[in-house]
């Protein structure tokens, strides 16, 4: 500021004093005029150049915010993406793992169906095992049962086939000895058995063995036999007793049936039929011979002596004899009853359904 | 002469007639006598005419005078053929009483049973259709003679049977299996065995008869050789076709056919696990329904409360079923099959059964390597190889066993049961066992020690392979599981090694 002052003062000095000076004061002047300019353009333009820089600066800053914020969020969409493919993956794994499973189990290998299967049939195993067991034992038991039945049979029969052993009150019997506390089992056996009756052989009419073994000839009677005779060596028998061989004449003497009974049943119509093969075999005919065809034409009716007698037929028997005849009767009235009705009647068909009561 | 002389001399000549038959007939009861009565006498010559007697007694007599000696053997009986004794026969079997037809139906009876021929003889005279009659007779005892006969003619061939069924005896041995009488059924139920026997269209002819719900009617029923006869009739129907076998299933026979299995009787024994075998055989379908119904473990009974030919069928129902699928074979493991099996390996004296049970566990172990566990466990694969090395082995029974072991070594993973056959084996199995140590090593760290500790390495060490075989192969994948010292340590003839190198080692001397 001194310096510019001083400038104006010179510059005063150049109006009152000669050009020279003003001359020898111009360069310096114009060099700094010159300087004052360039410093203040320079400060101009580097204002401007600061303005304009800081112009720039935002431009690129919010530029730059933009493009980053660009990149952030593509960044978080691929982000966002690659989480959602990972879930998707994740969950499509355990779609396809399931389905797998199902599938396989289905159609493939079922672990746990097949452990079940072969516990399943373990177990029916052992519950065949055991009714079978079971079956097995029944059958044996129902053996013996019916084994002890049959020796049971056999003694009871040995018992009766010697019932003679008993003992009696004065001798005791084989099975009861008097040296004994006990009779033996068998002593009680005979007590309770019925002496068997001797019997008499049966004409047996039936045929003795099968087939099977009549053809095999297991038996030395294995021949057809005829009918069996009549007992020849037969004692004769105590007491009074006809003499046997007229009792053997009765008894072993032919059928002698009386002419109805030895007649068959249908012997007329044997006969008819007998009678009627004679005729054929004669060549008779059988066809009932039939009037000419005109013959019955001129024939009279002859009506039979009941529709035709005048008297007409006895009424007798086809009149009920209990016929009312309304216009015989003399009053209209009904005969009046002098006693009361009797109470048992007069209830008759309305207590039908009472069932059981006493009226 | 006055009459009665002269009927006394016809009198004398029908007692002798009598007499005469009886006499033969008695004396060919007795097999001593044959010889005499068939060369010395030539008694066919005179017994023919008396076929043709009078007196209904003579014949008789005289027919089963034949029927027993043709009985006897082959040459009588074509005696019989050839003495054109059979046309008579035949004739009068239509039209005598029942005394005569059973004998002749005996006579027959006795010429069919000896071969195809002498039966087609019978066949040729026209026999079977009055036997057929005779199914119809009134009597039992015809009824069973006929049914008797009929069924030795059609046991022979197809052509026979053929024959029988198409005189039309079969609707009429369905109706005599209805029969009361116990020994008719017997007849009728295995004449009806016979039929079915042969091809499946006479199975089916028979099924079609009506037979199975009669024949399934009977399997419970108290006599012991009925059932024989029906659980065989039954099995031989059910062997031809699947449709045949699921027909007898059908007629409910399941549950039942089991009880069989515990009959005192061997032979019911026998053939109910025969019907239950070819019932088996057919589907794995059918095997399941057995399985389902405990058939598996009844039959696993029986095989262990019976010796010898009895327990065949079952061992080869075993073999069936668990031939079909792995959970069948399974279910013959859990049904505890094998063990019942290695038994019957070791205790049976016949090959064939022995052969029988080596296929079975062969079928049993060849599915997974379970399966072929259960059957190592069992200790039976050196029972097996000693049978297949065995030179008093049938051949049937060689093949057999080895198959077995073969196919049971290429799944079995079950390394104890596998190392004695790497000190004992023939090389054909040899290779297996190493094959199934080359693929478990690898993956099993505690058998690969175990392998070294037994000296299994060692023995491996010792096989001579061919260079680029298979053996060598395993061999080689073996040794990759060890580190190279201790293969090399095993390897024979090492210390030999290890001595040379201290004979041609320079100690270092300072």
């Amino acid at each position: 500021m001194a310096c510019f002052r001083v400038i104006l003062a010179t510059n005063e000095n150049l109006l009152f004093f000669p050009l020279s000076v003003v001359d020898a004061f111009r360069k310096k002047e114009y060099e700094a005029a010159v300087k004052i300019q360039s410093w203040f353009r320079g400060c101009q333009v580097r204002t401007y150049i600061r303005h304009l820089h800081r112009v720039a600066t935002v431009i690129q800053k919010w530029w730059r915010s933009y493009l980053g914020r660009k990149c952030y969020q593509h960044k978080i969409k691929l982000a966002y993406h690659d989480m959602k493919m990972n879930i998707y993956n994740a969950m499509a794994v355990r779609i396809q793992k399931r389905w797998r499973g199902y599938k396989v189990r289905k159609y493939g290998f079922n672990y746990y169906y097949f452990k079940e299967y072969l516990r399943a049939i373990s177990e029916t195993n052992d519950a065949v095992r055991e009714a079978l067991d079971e079956f097995a034992d029944m059958r044996e038991r129902e053996e013996k049962k019916a084994d002890l039945e049959r020796e049971e049979k056999k003694r009871d029969y040995a018992a009766r086939k010697m019932h003679y052993l008993l003992s009696t009150k004065q001798i005791p019997g084989v099975y009861n000895s008097p040296f004994r506390k006990d009779p033996d089992p068998r002593e009680l056996r005979l007590q309770k058995a019925k002496p068997l009756t001797p019997q008499r052989h049966k004409a047996k009419q039936k045929r003795p063995h099968s087939l099977s073994s009549w053809l095999a000839c297991t038996s030395t009677r294995s021949f057809p036999r005829s009918h069996t005779l009549p007992p020849i060596d037969r004692k004769q028998c105590q007491g009074p007793f006809r003499d046997v061989s007229d009792v053997l004449k009765q008894r072993y003497k032919p059928l002698e049936p009386t002419l109805r009974v030895a007649e068959p049943i249908d012997t007329l119509k044997e006969a008819r039929s007998e009678f009627r093969r004679l005729e054929l075999s004669r060549n008779v005919q059988e066809n009932m011979f039939l009037p000419f065809s005109s013959y019955h034409k001129n024939e009279r009716y002859v009506p039979s002596m009941h529709s035709s007698t005048k008297y007409g037929p006895g009424a007798y028997g086809y009149h009920r004899f209990r016929d009312e005849s309304p216009n015989k009767w003399i009053g209209g009235k009904d005969f009046q009853t002098i006693l009361p009705s009797f109470d048992l009647f007069s209830k008759y068909g309305k207590s039908y359904s009472k069932a059981g009561q006493i009226l | 002469m006055s009459q009665r002389q002269v009927l006394q001399v016809f009198e004398q000549y029908q007692k002798a007639r009598t007499q005469f038959v009886q006499m033969v007939a008695e004396l060919a009861t007795r097999p001593q006598n044959i010889e005499t009565l068939q060369n010395a006498v030539g008694v066919m010559s005179l017994l023919r005419p008396l076929l043709l007697d009078v007196v209904p007694t003579i014949q008789q007599t005289a027919a089963l005078a034949l029927g027993r000696l043709a009985n006897y053997n082959d040459d009588l009986a074509e005696a019989v053929v050839k003495g054109d004794i059979l046309p008579q026969l035949v004739y009068s079997l239509a039209e005598q009483n029942r005394f005569y037809k059973k004998a002749a139906a005996f006579v027959l009876r006795a010429v069919a049973k000896h071969s195809p021929q002498l039966a087609q003889a019978i066949v040729d005279c026209g026999a079977l259709d009055t036997l057929v009659i005779c199914l119809e007779d009134f009597d039992p005892g015809v009824k069973e003679s006929a049914a008797w006969a009929l069924g030795y003619i059609a046991r022979h061939n197809a052509e026979l049977s053929q024959a029988v069924v198409d005189a039309g005896a079969v609707p009429l041995l369905v109706l005599c299996i209805q029969e009361p009488e116990i020994a008719l059924k017997r007849i009728a139920a295995s004449d009806l065995s016979d039929i079915s026997k042969h091809s499946p269209e006479l199975a089916q002819t028979v099924v079609d008869a009506g037979a199975i719900a009669h024949l399934a009617q009977m399997i419970l029923n108290p006599d012991a050789k009925l059932k024989r006869q029906v659980l065989s009739a039954l099995s031989q129907i059910a062997k031809h076709s699947v449709d045949l076998a699921e027909m007898v299933v059908e007629a409910e026979i399941f549950p039942v056919v089991l009880t069989c299995l515990k009959d005192k009787d061997e032979y019911v024994k026998k053939n109910a696990s025969t019907l239950i075998r070819e019932i088996a055989k057919h589907t794995p379908e059918l095997s399941q329904l057995i399985v389902n119904a405990g058939g598996v473990a009844a039959v696993i009974d029986c095989i262990g409360s019976c010796k010898g030919n009895i327990r065949l069928p079952g061992i080869m129902m075993l073999g069936y079923v668990a031939a079909h699928s792995e959970n069948l074979a399974m279910a013959v493991i859990i049904s505890k099959g094998v063990p019942q099996l290695s038994a019957c390996l070791s205790e049976e004296p016949e090959d064939h059964i022995k052969a029988a049970t080596a296929w079975a566990l062969a079928q049993i172990g060849r599915h997974t390597p379970e399966h072929a566990r259960a059957v190592a466990v069992t200790n039976i694969l050196p029972v097996l190889l000693s049978l297949y090395m065995s030179a008093e082995s049938s051949e049937d029974l060689q093949v057999k066993s080895k198959k077995a072991i073969k196919s049971i070594l290429q799944k079995c993973t079950y390394l104890p049961a596998l190392e004695p056959f790497l000190y004992d084996a023939p090389p054909n199995i040899l290779k297996h066992v190493v094959g199934q140590f080359s693929k478990v090593l690898p993956h099993d760290s505690k058998a690969r020690r175990l392998f070294v500790t037994s000296g299994g390495l060692k023995k491996v060490q010792e096989i001579k392979a061919e260079p680029g075989s298979l053996l060598q192969e395993y061999i080689n994948s073996i040794n990759n599981c060890y580190p190279e010292e201790i293969v090399r340590y095993y390897s024979p003839g090492y210390s030999d090694t290890l001595l040379q190198r201290v004979d041609s080692y320079q100690p270092i001397i300072n």
